[in-house]
């Protein structure tokens, strides 16, 4: 497409938006970048004054854990092939090797075992050969860049943070699949319905959208906690307590996304044409036939942009999962909260950051794989309203 | 669409939000007039220690809680009318430093703090959002198309990153001897700590809410920019209006929708504003309305937690928010009229 020439900018406007672009990268990425690299290193350098300190990590060099120039050439290399191949062959393997009828399912277990195939190539095979070629070399086998992994073996292995781990993808999933389920059939009903009682529903789900969460858990918390006594009427001895159940939080975490669940897939199912459903009805489907057989084929990419966004809400939140679940149950991000209160040493403070960092690895990896789709969310959700 | 058959579709989602949304915002109506204590009473306790010739007692009065059959403590709950409000409102304290004309007095009531907090938080952030976000699509617009697919990538990642790691990350750049306070001392040749009083602390934060959600206004300005219509912009062009004016009397009214999309999101958000507190650890220095009603959630050292303060707390938040909200919720209402006609 070739601009007017009227359209045309001075080279000024031209260099003064690329330099504010850059900035604006810049900011956006270091501070994750920085603490990506703090958790390499051992405390003193993680809070070195110099940033080319941090970065170098000489007193983590000099503990003994080092890169070699050979390893980060190396190192980079496979990185930049596994995620090339991740995005360029992986989907062909997948597609080859998979019945076709179970495709989700055949991406899982391809990301899975490519995920697991990653790690002994870079953590297992990779070492052993450089460590070889380390011996070998002299100078260019001698370390450069400290680099250490021992906060997150401390982390993962000693502290137990598996624990959180599982739990956190126990709360995403359950709230995925539910807000998922409820909402498609609430946002498509919506979408279908001109009235005003639908119209209402969506003022009212904008409302409680605006409540802040505290509000909502001030409710729950004493019901939940003295939840066995109030149900026991109802299911007897064996009723259960609600505080620090993982369902009850999924269930109220599923209740607090449904206002925004509903808005956005009503806007993806008004972007249907209502035509489709009225051929079906015509040929003698019911509404729910009508849905599940004609609509649910093609929904799926606005189905997978929500899911995403109902992911972040199940795996950011704070509030309500530090307060309805107890220690044993705890997610990763309040169990973070943990680390900073009995942060005493600078040792703690770096395996703060390398949970940090955890936390953020699989963020990373969503942005990466479905950018696309996050985008066209959000807009999705602006034109619309 | 007949009702039976609407019903049966958002049935299930109504359901739940009725039942873990309008439910608890019932209950939590009730209990904000409420209070719920442990029964107590007075018992005459007497202790003997051990003495020559003889026994050293002391007889004192003691008060306990009640416990029943198992060992628990018996709870009653009484009305108390608007008492909770009083004690998180403080009316006579706010009043009294009202009389001495003193804002550091009005400051030291938490509730009264975390209202100026928020408040400040929401305004002030709210045209730095738009602007920035404005301006950062304006330049990815501008740049070549190659460019822009890891741009938008980086962009994203503040957006989608967990708050409260997302405030850690900023937290640790400046925390103690940070990287950037060490290079920020340097350029001043003063000691600086960034989280030793509460302006520095409020001004990270106003940093990085902008920081967080200026991407979700990038890419919503972004798709609104596309389809901003060229030939209008081009007559604009022969009009001989500078670039300037084309960007206040084209393109921002064109993106207008958006920009009070983005407000009303904002608003909400910016209102609920806690993880920041969390991250930045200024329990001490800055408080939200959030986190005060969080603070009174959480069991102190003895195990209670001040439900009737924290109900309180929350409706009068609720409130807070139903006064943001009417101004565009009247707007929506007059829209699905002048639709409907």
């Amino acid at each position: 497409m070739s601009t007017p020439k009227a359209m045309q900018q001075p080279l000024v406007l031209r260099l003064s938006s690329g330099t504010f672009l850059a900035i604006w990268c810049l900011l956006a990425a270091f501070p994750i970048f920085w603490i990506a690299v703090m958790s390499f290193k051992s405390p003193v350098d993680a809070f070195a004054d110099s940033a080319w300190d941090v970065i170098l990590g000489p007193a983590t060099r000099a503990g003994g854990d080092g890169l070699s120039v050979l390893d980060v050439i190396f190192g980079l290399v496979v990185l930049y092939f596994a995620i090339r191949w991740a995005f360029t062959r992986l989907p062909g393997w997948v597609r080859h090797y998979c019945p076709p009828g179970l495709i989700a399912l055949g991406w899982l277990v391809g990301a899975l075992v490519y995920a697991i195939a990653f790690v002994l190539i870079f953590l297992g095979l990779l070492p052993m050969i450089l460590g070889a070629l380390n011996g070998i070399l002299g100078p260019l086998g001698t370390p450069v860049l400290g680099m250490t992994t021992e906060h997150y073996v401390a982390v993962w292995a000693e502290n137990e943070f598996y624990r959180n781990f599982l739990n956190s993808m126990l709360v995403t999933a359950g709230v995925v699949t539910i807000s998922l389920t409820v909402g498609t059939l609430a946002g498509y009903g919506l979408a279908r319905s001109g009235s005003d009682l639908a119209f209402w529903l969506l003022i009212v789900a904008l409302v409680f959208r605006a409540l802040p969460h505290s509000v909502l858990v001030a409710g729950y918390l004493p019901v939940f906690i003295n939840s066995s006594e109030i149900l026991a009427p109802i299911f007897g001895e064996g009723a259960p307590t609600l505080y620090g159940q993982p369902w009850a939080v999924i269930a109220v975490l599923v209740s607090i996304n449904q206002p925004f669940t509903i808005w956005m897939l009503r806007s993806f199912f008004q972007n249907i044409p209502a035509e489709l459903d009225e051929a079906a009805r015509v040929d003698g489907c019911s509404h729910f036939q009508a849905f599940r057989r004609v609509i649910m084929p093609v929904m799926w990419p606005g189905v997978i942009t929500t899911g995403l966004f109902s992911f972040l809400l199940g795996y950011n939140d704070f509030l309500v999962t530090a307060l309805l679940l107890d220690a044993q149950n705890q997610t990763m991000v309040p169990a973070i909260a943990g680390y900073f209160n009995r942060e005493t040493t600078t040792t703690d403070q770096v395996e703060a950051v390398a949970a940090a960092v955890s936390i953020t690895a699989p963020l990373f990896l969503l942005v990466m794989v479905f950018q696309r789709q996050i985008v066209s969310g959000l807009t999705a959700g602006a034109v619309k309203g | 669409m007949k009702f039976k058959t609407f019903a049966a579709f958002v049935g299930p989602s109504v359901f739940m939000m009725l039942l873990f949304i309008a439910a608890p915002l019932v209950s939590v109506f009730i209990q904000s007039f409420q209070v719920t204590q442990p029964i107590l009473e007075q018992v005459e306790v007497e202790t003997c220690t051990p003495g020559f010739l003889t026994q050293t007692c002391t007889t004192e009065i003691k008060t306990v809680p009640i416990l029943d059959e198992n060992g628990k403590m018996i709870t009653e709950t009484q009305w108390v009318g608007l008492q909770s409000y009083r004690n998180v409102l403080q009316m006579d304290k706010f009043w009294a430093a009202v009389g001495n004309g003193s804002w550091n007095q009005i400051m030291q009531i938490d509730f009264w703090k975390a209202l100026r907090f928020t408040l400040s938080f929401t305004l002030l952030t709210l045209p730095l959002v738009i602007g920035v976000g404005l301006a950062i699509a304006l330049a990815v617009n501008n740049a070549t198309r190659s460019i822009r697919g890891p741009i938008i990538f980086i962009s994203l990642l503040p957006f989608i990153i967990t708050p409260v790691i997302g405030s850690l990350s900023i937290y640790w750049l400046f925390v103690g001897d940070g990287i950037l306070t060490t290079m920020m001392e340097r350029w001043t040749g003063t000691n600086i700590s960034m989280f030793a009083q509460a302006w520095t602390i409020e001004l990270l934060m106003y940093f990085y809410r902008v920081w967080h959600v200026a991407p979700f206004a990038f890419v919503i300005f972004y798709a609104g920019l596309q389809t901003v219509n060229m030939d209008t912009l081009e007559s604009a062009v022969i009009d001989g209006a500078s670039r300037w004016e084309r960007l206040r009397h084209v393109i921002v009214p064109h993106l207008m929708p958006l920009i009070i999309f983005i407000a009303l999101i904002h608003l909400m958000d910016c209102y609920r504003v806690f993880d920041e507190i969390v991250g930045f650890r200024s329990q001490a220095h800055v408080i939200s309305l959030q986190w005060l009603t969080f603070d009174f959630m959480t069991p102190d050292d003895a195990g209670n937690r001040a439900m009737s303060r924290a109900s309180a707390s929350s409706m009068l938040t609720m409130i807070g928010i139903v006064i943001l909200l009417i101004l565009p919720l009247r707007r929506t209402w007059r829209d699905h009229k002048g639709s409907a006609h």
